[in-house]
């Protein structure tokens, strides 16, 4: 019963990453498609951690962290690439 | 333009010391589970990364004064020296030993040389990765 649930919600998240991904190829603008692609990395990790409980291992939880450390540096530096044009400042700017 | 970034600001400086500490966690589960220096090395690497983009260049520079590139030197020679370490006692080159020792409030502990090795590895990696990651951002 348990694992039937598991499987389901597996390919919900699977059909959940599919219209994702639509909305990154013909995402109108950057922020949508930089949304998207974070919201991707969230739904990633999501299926790891399913994927960790049907298969009873925590082989994939260090995976799953640097994964998550991952996601959220891109999407800094990418909402930092659309706010400034710069990604990493040579100096402090004006605060 | 003014830009407030308070929030990125503030959770920069927790997410910093959680990303250290899977780094910290990584580096000594390499010997029997996945991690590794390598990894380590990335994971360190990417928290420097993140208080790159969170603060600048100048600021990073002022509170960590590190020369990147003589950490990757430090790190190739740590790893090298190592491997010379077992010709000095007849042994082929990259010979590593380990032995169980007692200490006070650890217990009794598995200590070896690949932990030098892999310190070796982990500078190395951060240096140059590092070093790449500013070398690019500084031709804008």
């Amino acid at each position: 019963m348990e694992k039937i649930v598991l499987i389901i919600s597996l390919v919900l998240i699977g059909i959940a990453i599919g219209i994702t991904l639509i909305r990154i190829i013909i995402g109108p603008s950057l922020p949508d498609r930089v949304l998207s692609l974070d919201i991707v990395g969230v739904q990633i990790v999501s299926v790891l951690a399913i994927i960790s409980i049907i298969l009873e291992t925590d082989a994939f939880l260090g995976v799953l962290l640097i994964l998550a450390i991952l996601s959220f540096i891109g999407t800094i530096a990418f909402t930092k690439f659309i706010e400034r044009g710069v990604i990493i400042e040579r100096r402090k700017r004006d605060l | 333009m003014k830009i407030n970034n308070v929030i990125l600001r503030t959770a920069s400086r927790f997410v910093v010391f959680i990303i250290l500490t899977l780094a910290l966690y990584l580096f000594f589960a390499g010997h029997n589970n996945p991690g590794g220096g390598f990894i380590a090395g990335l994971v360190l690497s990417s928290a420097f990364v993140l208080m790159y983009l969170v603060n600048d260049m100048e600021t990073v520079q002022k509170a960590i004064p590190l020369d990147f590139r003589r950490i990757a030197a430090l790190g190739a020679f740590l790893a090298v020296g190592t491997g010379f370490g077992g010709l000095i006692f007849g042994a082929p080159f990259l010979t590593q030993v380990f032995g169980h020792f007692h200490l006070p409030f650890f217990g009794t502990v598995e200590l070896t040389t690949v932990t030098i090795f892999e310190a070796g590895v982990t500078l190395t990696v951060v240096g140059v990765v590092i070093t790449i990651i500013l070398s690019i951002s500084e031709d804008v």
